[in-house]
């Protein structure tokens, strides 16, 4: 069974800092990780080749330095990496890049049974490339699985609802992405890690893709940034300290004052 | 072609039940039809649209694009995105609503690569701009550190979706009417590449956090599982839900439902009590919209203090059973 996992190398938003002077991020010696999501469906892939054998190829579409996220999944058990990456692909957006990343896969030899992605990239938390990549390369789509086993004609999956779960049977070639709950990521392995340190990492740009040249980065995103700011904080609150009786005390009556109790 | 614009809603449904998110998108759907002057309406999808009718007029729905199909009964990707796509296709409306829910963001981004629009996920806020006659969708980004404000500037339509929670629900009055307009589709074409073989609700009703007024949550702070007892306390004496932070759900002290945050419940209460929460924006970006947030922490700087309205600075297992006490006293 040929699996793909579209990984995405994303800032450590836990460690991502706003300066309240300039609006902009504090990227500066904010590490680089895979995004959490993607490691689950990572294991996924894992599991399933564990069981059924194959080959897993994660891709990742990103600046040169996204070669370090592919070579840290090769490093837990993904047998190969493609990364994409050129000038020409910045400031994609979720329909460039679903765009860009289908090219890829239409680019593959062995024909691909199952694509997995992370639930959402924690940058964005748009959740939407995915589905994209799903309707261009042409495959039936499941988002938020869970469970994924193998049947006679493709999967039977697991899919996280708002109000439980649902259970599908679903053809093969597919798509899936993958939420937290599936799993957690295996460790890497002393043989792999030194194995992926050495290993071909194949660059794919525009010459390599061929795209249509007006659906890819900045010009072939539909959506654009008007402006950031940082998220307003309130500024007419109260701190009370002190003894708890005191301070419960306070706070009951300025409820009151305000009508919530 | 519609003569004159369209703002639409996608109510979406599931055997003949409208998720509450619907409600709430009209609710903001209006105020940006009445800003704009496109006109509001709803798109349902489903095996029997007429009983759901009332309610969508009754939000503010003008039209309803009403598509009935037995396979419309249930949400399934392939069939649902091929009729929005080709309704879209026919009558291009300027703005397009989802719910950010399973469906919603199954849906959405598929449409949008169907045709060539613009999505913006889980917008927090939706404004007209009417000098560029353009949706302004703004978003945190960066696990809530920065707001973004996202346009579509060239493509339509221009799409978003919203999370629960988020807008306000407000009905106009019990007996709204409007136009319906039977659009006429043929499934018949679509091969059938996934099927939905079983449905499970498993919501516990004891956590009802999307309609509770008051929720009071527990973090890491609490110190250990049985202390939810604690949190419960409070939550009963206010008649309130129990909500919780990730790491107590992740250290299994209590089940995921209970989870607000960004990978777990977004919630919009008149008070929020967190209680031993340090505030990572995770967790904000889950809580802040509520009306009136407490914060217990005994660090005075725990950046949850930045979103409260009311901070108490102290030891949690002192002043939870205090405010339990008080309120139960002012009952009696
Ligand atoms: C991709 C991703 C998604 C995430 N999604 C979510 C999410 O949806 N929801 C969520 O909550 N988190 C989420 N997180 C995790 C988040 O980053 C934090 O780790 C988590 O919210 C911390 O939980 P906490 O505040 O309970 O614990 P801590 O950060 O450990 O805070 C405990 C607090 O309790 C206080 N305290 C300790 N003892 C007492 C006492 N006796 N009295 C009073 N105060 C006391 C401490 O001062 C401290 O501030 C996510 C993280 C990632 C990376
Ligand atoms: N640049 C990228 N390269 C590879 N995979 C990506 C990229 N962007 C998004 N993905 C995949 O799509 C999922 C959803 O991302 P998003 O739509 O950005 O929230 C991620 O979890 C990844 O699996």
């Amino acid at each position: 069974m040929n699996i793909v996992v579209c990984i995405k190398q994303v800032p450590d938003s836990d460690k991502v800092t706003i300066d309240r002077e300039t609006n902009r991020l504090n990227r500066a010696g904010v590490p680089s990780i895979i995004n959490p999501f993607d490691e689950n469906a990572l294991e996924m892939a894992l599991q399933l080749k564990d069981k059924h054998g194959g080959k897993i190829t994660v891709i990742s579409m990103g600046p040169p330095q996204a070669e370090e996220a592919l070579r840290t999944a090769l490093s837990h058990g993904a047998d190969e990496a493609i990364l994409i990456s050129d000038r020409k692909f910045g400031g994609a957006d979720t329909w460039a890049t679903s765009y860009t990343i289908t090219l890829a896969l239409k680019k593959l030899t062995d024909p691909v049974d199952l694509i997995l992605f992370g639930k959402q990239a924690i940058d964005g938390d748009t959740a939407q490339v995915g589905p994209g990549v799903a309707h261009f390369y042409g495959v039936p789509m499941i988002t938020y699985a869970k469970a994924c086993e193998v049947t006679d004609k493709g999967f039977r999956v697991q899919q996280v609802t708002d109000h439980g779960y649902n259970v599908w049977d679903v053809e093969k070639p597919a798509a899936l992405t993958v939420v937290k709950e599936a799993n957690s990521l295996r460790m890497p392995s002393l043989k792999k890690k030194m194995a992926a340190k050495k290993a071909e990492i194949p660059v794919w740009g525009v010459e390599q893709l061929q795209p249509d040249e007006t659906k890819i980065g900045l010009n072939g995103s539909p959506t654009k940034v008007n402006k950031v700011f940082a998220p307003p904080v309130k500024l007419n609150k109260e701190i009370l300290s002190g003894e708890p009786a005191d301070m419960v005390k306070e706070l009951i009556f300025k409820l009151r004052e305000k009508k919530v109790l | 072609m519609s003569t004159k614009k369209e703002i639409w809603v996608y109510a979406e449904q599931e055997n003949g039940k409208q998720a509450g998110v619907v409600f709430e998108l009209l609710s903001e759907g209006r105020k940006l039809a009445a800003k704009s002057g496109f006109t509001l309406c709803a798109v349902l999808a489903s095996a029997n649209g007429k009983p759901m009718h009332q309610e969508l007029f009754n939000y503010g729905a003008k039209k309803i694009y009403n598509i009935e199909d037995p396979k419309l009964d249930t949400y399934q990707n392939d069939y649902c995105s091929k009729v929005m796509a080709d309704l879209i296709k026919a009558q291009n409306p300027e703005i397009v609503l989802y719910g950010a829910s399973t469906i919603g963001r199954s849906l959405a981004p598929t449409v949008a690569v169907m045709g060539w629009a613009g999505l913006t996920a889980d917008c927090t806020e939706l404004d007209f701009d009417t000098e560029r006659g353009i949706l302004l969708q703004t978003r945190p980004a960066f696990g809530g550190n920065i707001m973004a404000t996202i346009i579509c500037p060239d493509h339509r339509p221009q799409m978003s979706t919203v999370r629960s929670n988020v807008f306000k629900k407000e009905r106009v009055s019990e007996h709204e009417t409007g136009e319906v307009v039977d659009v006429k589709v043929d499934l018949s074409g679509i091969k059938e590449r996934m099927k939905r073989v079983e449905s499970v609700v498993e919501e516990i009703n004891t956590v009802d956090l999307k309609a509770a007024d008051y929720i009071v949550s527990g973090g890491r702070g609490i110190g250990a599982p049985e202390n939810f007892k604690v949190i419960e306390g409070l939550a009963g004496a206010l008649g309130g839900a129990v909500g919780a932070s990730r790491a107590t759900v992740d250290a299994g002290w209590i089940s995921h439902h209970h989870q607000v945050g960004q990978t777990g419940k977004t919630v919009c209460p008149l008070v929020y009590v967190a209680c031993g929460i340090s505030g990572a924006i995770q967790h904000l970006a889950g809580m802040q919209s509520a009306d009136l947030i407490i914060a217990i922490n005994k660090d005075r700087d725990a950046p949850i203090f930045d979103v409260a309205d009311f901070g108490l600075v102290g030891d949690l297992h002192q002043i939870v059973p205090e405010f339990t006490k008080q309120i139960n006293a002012l009952k009696s």
